[in-house]
């Protein structure tokens, strides 16, 4: 029988533990001097090296190191003063060395912790999901199974290789397990996610595009019972791709780990993977016997053992901390808690603040970003990041709205035509020949029309019934296919019925 | 001959012509080579030739051919590292040490036969045939590196490129009469060494004598930034040390474990005979203990296998090499391992077995994490006799060269062979084999192995450099002038 979430969480404790991949805003890879920008032509970015011809040899890239003990310090870690790379041993095509290159016992960044913030009944809470490690290593290439249902290798007919992603630097954020979360497990997930790619931003070591995969988070999620010190069997839930997802995905596990356990069956320990559209999840590969990959310290690198005084360096030129970064614009922008959670929930705090700082007004930047944009992304279902539309675009529409050059009401036609991929707000204005009707002469024209056409309507005007005034307004904005300014009109129209308001 | 080519008495194309003639008669008989870059081996003498002629500077070495052992990558070139599994391979991308050798103008000749990657004491485990020793076409010129030393001893090159993971460089130099050397670990860089064993492969250079072969160290060793573990260091004056010969007060370090029972008569004759050269020359000769050598070879045999099972993976069927099984419905899965079974010889599959094991779970710390402190122990018996002497030094192997076919369904009595070599390459130091003299008993050269600590490996060219003078001086000649005439095509 399907279990309600509060039927779930009245009787068991979720225990999380989340794996956050980062692929690293580096120029080269991890260990060869290849380019990583995302969505080149297939295999056009390898060498040597990333194929893992016979011969070919890794150097770290000394970036990364920077870019991760950076990661580190903003997550409050220690950074070990001598650390190793490691080789992670298992077949797999997309592999071209089989094995990764990865750090195991000996990782860079140790016993960090990060806090977030969320509603809950009891009003604003903070939990403390403390960070077991983080740790550098290269991505796989990208394999693409064609044929076959599932997309998957096993049933495709032939798989095509990409070797671009092979050694692109990824970090990796493991937490300790995360118990104490209780019914909000789900939301602490993502906003602890969400806080990460903030952190992460704001050191500019990612672009964190968790739909483009630069943001990549496994949950692992166990069930006990309340009260119990016992861990439940977990399952680790892949593929989720954006804030909302982690959400879900906790929560759908949760169900459907209580749905097993209040049948008396087992979870199966396993990897699963998040299908976007049901928001449910489907099974993997099975974990149960752990797979061995015999781990040894990579011999082809030296250990990596960072100078003290580079580490204080880098410390000292951490920007601002997220959590701190969002009270002072919360301040400067005298917004409320409540539009603040708005912004941050629909994700578009970085988006408004971007906009302020091209000169928009921040509570005109928030009302467009927050309304009208983020209706079209929900109407569309994408992330609001997808739409083409960008900060710089939003500044110049609110500078339009400004100058009178735009009403609101024309403003959300030239957001709809930027998003529609029609040019910038100024071509999106030439192109549909966008313009407020100014001229009193062609508005007149238009009132006299109306009023014409309307005569019983009129006549109540001219009675002083003043309600009667919005049917022929909205007449003559259509009229003047809404290029018209609202106000203008209505002083207009009841001027000319003779009255004042 | 780098002197009659800067006299202009020959040039480099014609002195390359007279080496390749001579491959095409012997190397039937020899089979030292895989690969014959005839046309590549020319047009790069003719360009040197054009060099000179135009007045540029020249390396000491310009216009010297040289035979390339088949574990480097030279662009363009078929590079098997004696496996069927890389057959027909052509690298698009040089090694360094052919970045080197280019640099320098050395005319690379050919790629030489080897044990497949490099695993093996003998050239036997090529899966191309063996190569013969041209002391005797019967025996064994030593492995890995048996093609390049035998071609040195055959004439068929003056130098040739080693590379040495458990004496793969020493070994073969030994029984072939040649000089070999293992410069300190990361002193020429291994990018496109074909490894086998990532913390114990070094290449090296092999020649005739001491001073070819410091000039050609010189030539490729060097800080290289695609190589994390090379030295970022000036090359130390191996040229001076071979010219200089000066002993006169070095303390020589006799090894006493690497000595007595399960070495050759004739082996230790002519080593105590040059200890007395050495002495006489003015050097110290005093004993030292390295009690911990005894578990170098079994720590060996789980270090350098862990390393290849790793290192070897990469060897799928899906980007380059052999493809086996492939076709309708086959696979990923099926064709790697069809590819794999059918491609990599039983040495190759034993150790990759063995190397596996000692990796995994529940293993890896009474194998490979033992192993490893052997490793540190050994290191620590040198460092402690290096307190004592400047350079220690031993028979380089046990015997002389075995007769072909003696040894290889014996893997560990193959793998004894090395017992004098593997020290060296466990502690990362630097070791040289020259030639002794012949073991009386069998008319076969006996090696002399020179051991010098970390980044000093001038002093092995200077004790080797004293040493090869006073045996020339008893000799009258050079011991390869005593090699039986190759009767060839």
């Amino acid at each position: 029988m399907a279990l309600t979430y509060d039927e779930v969480v009245a009787k068991y404790e979720p225990v999380l533990g989340l794996e956050v991949h980062v692929e690293l805003n580096t120029e080269s890879k991890m260990f060869c001097p290849c380019s990583t920008i995302f969505g080149a032509e297939p295999n056009t970015q390898t060498c040597p090296v990333c194929l893992a011809l016979p011969g070919a040899l890794p150097s770290v890239n000394e970036k990364a190191i920077e870019s991760t003990i950076k990661i580190g310090l903003a997550l409050n870690c220690s950074i070990a003063p001598f650390s190793r790379f490691a080789r992670k041993n298992y077949f797999y095509p997309d592999m071209p060395k089989n094995f990764q290159i990865s750090q195991y016992d000996e990782p860079i960044c140790i016993n960090g912790y990060v806090d977030v913030e969320i509603d809950t009944d009891e009003g604003p809470k903070v939990f403390r999901i403390e960070i077991e490690r983080v740790h550098m290593e290269e991505d796989t290439g990208k394999s693409l199974h064609v044929g076959g249902a599932t997309g998957r290798i096993h049933g495709a007919e032939y798989s095509l290789l990409d070797y671009n992603r092979a050694g692109i630097p990824l970090v990796e954020i493991v937490t300790k397990i995360v118990p104490g979360t209780g019914k909000y497990a789900p939301q602490v997930a993502k906003a602890y996610v969400g806080e990460l790619r903030d952190i992460l931003r704001s050191l500019d070591v990612s672009d964190v595009k968790m739909e483009q995969g630069s943001l990549r988070c496994d949950a692992n999620v166990s069930l006990r019972l309340i009260g119990s010190q016992v861990l439940g069997t977990r399952s680790e839930t892949k593929n989720v791709n954006s804030l909302r997802s982690v959400e879900r995905a906790i929560r759908g596990e949760m169900i459907r780990h209580a749905e097993l356990l209040n049948k008396g069956e087992r979870v199966v320990q396993e990897t699963r993977h998040f299908q976007e559209e049901s928001g449910l999840t489907r099974s993997g590969r099975s974990k149960e016997a752990a797979e061995d990959y015999r781990y040894f310290p990579e011999p082809d690198l030296v250990p990596v053992a960072p100078d003290a005084a580079w580490i204080q360096t880098l410390r000292d030129g951490l920007p601002e901390r997220a959590s701190i970064h969002r009270k002072r614009l919360q301040e400067a922008w005298a917004v409320p808690d409540k539009e603040m959670a708005a912004m941050i929930n629909a994700d578009v705090l970085n988006l408004v603040e971007a906009s302020v700082d091209l000169g928009a007004d921040p509570t005109k930047a928030r009302g467009w970003w927050l309304g009208e944009i983020s209706r079209i992304a929900n109407d569309k279902d994408l992330a609001i990041s997808d739409l083409s539309i960008t900060p710089s675009d939003v500044a110049q529409i609110v500078a339009f709205v400004n100058s009178g050059e735009l009403t609101d009401k024309l403003a959300r036609q030239v957001i709809e035509g930027v998003i529609a991929g029609e040019g910038t707000p100024a071509a999106v204005i030439a192109h549909r020949g966008i313009k407020v009707v100014n001229d009193d002469g062609a508005l007149m024209a238009a009132i006299e029309k109306v009023c014409a056409e309307q005569p019983e309507t009129a006549h109540k005007i001219r009675n002083g019934h003043l309600p009667a005034a919005g049917a022929l307004i909205g007449a003559v904005m259509k009229e003047t296919k809404g290029q018209a300014d609202a106000a203008r009109v209505r002083k207009l129209l009841l001027a000319h019925l003779g009255q004042a308001e | 001959m780098a002197k009659a080519l800067a006299a202009g008495d020959i040039t480099s194309v014609a002195l390359t012509q007279v080496h390749l003639d001579r491959i095409t008669s012997v190397d039937t008989d020899v089979h030292a080579f895989l690969f014959v870059d005839t046309q590549g081996a020319l047009a790069q003498a003719a360009a040197v030739d054009a060099k000179r002629a135009a007045g540029e500077k020249l390396s000491p070495l310009a216009g010297v051919p040289l035979a390339l052992k088949d574990v480097m990558t030279q662009k363009n070139v078929p590079t098997t590292a004696g496996s069927k599994i890389l057959e027909g391979w052509r690298p698009p991308y040089d090694s360094t040490v052919v970045t080197n050798l280019r640099a320098n103008d050395i005319v690379i000749l050919g790629k030489t036969n080897m044990d497949e990657f490099a695993m093996g004491s003998s050239t036997e485990n090529s899966a191309y045939g063996p190569t013969h020793n041209p002391w005797d076409l019967t025996r064994i010129p030593g492995g890995s590196g048996g093609g390049s030393s035998a071609a040195l001893a055959a004439f068929e090159a003056p130098l040739a490129i080693g590379t040495d993971t458990g004496g793969s460089i020493r070994q073969p130099a030994a029984v072939t009469g040649t000089v070999g050397v293992k410069p300190t670990y990361g002193a020429v860089s291994r990018f496109g060494l074909i490894a086998f064993s990532s913390s114990l492969d070094q290449a090296g250079p092999c020649a005739r004598n001491v001073l070819d072969a410091a000039l050609l160290h010189e030539a490729i060793a060097g800080y290289d930034a695609r190589d994390s573990t090379s030295i970022n260091a000036p090359v130390p004056q191996v040229v001076n040390a071979a010219k200089s010969g000066d002993v006169k007060g070095m303390k020589i370090g006799v090894v006493k474990e690497l000595n007595g029972d399960g070495y050759q008569s004739g082996v230790r004759i002519r080593f105590e005979e040059s200890l007395e050269l050495l002495a006489k020359a003015g050097a110290e000769i005093v004993e030292v203990s390295a009690p911990n050598f005894e578990y170098a070879l079994a720590a060996y045999y789980l270090i350098a296998p862990s390393e290849c099972s790793s290192n070897l993976a990469r060897f799928d069927a899906m980007r380059y090499g052999l493809r086996v099984g492939d076709g309708e419905g086959a696979s990923a899965e099926s064709v790697m391992n069809l590819t794999r079974k059918a491609g990599f010889g039983r040495e190759v599959k034993r150790r990759i077995i063995l190397g596996t094991y000692a990796l995994s779970s529940g293993y890896y710390d009474a194998y490979y994490g033992s192993a490893q402190k052997v490793r540190t122990l050994i290191t620590q018996d040198f460092d402690k006799a290096f307190q004592k002497c400047d350079v220690m030094v031993s028979p380089t192997c046990p015997t002389t060269a075995f007769k072909i076919g003696e040894k290889s369904n014996d893997p560990i009595a193959m793998y004894l062979n090395d017992i004098a070599t593997i020290p060296v390459n466990m502690a990362g130091i630097g070791g040289m084999s020259l030639p002794a003299g012949l073991a009386p008993e069998d008319g076969l050269p006996v090696g002399f192995q020179i051991m010098a600590p970390a980044m000093a490996d001038q002093r092995m060219y200077l004790v080797g450099a004293a040493l090869e003078a006073a045996l020339l001086t008893k000799w009258g000649a050079p011991l390869l002038s005593k090699i039986p005439e190759l009767r060839g095509k």
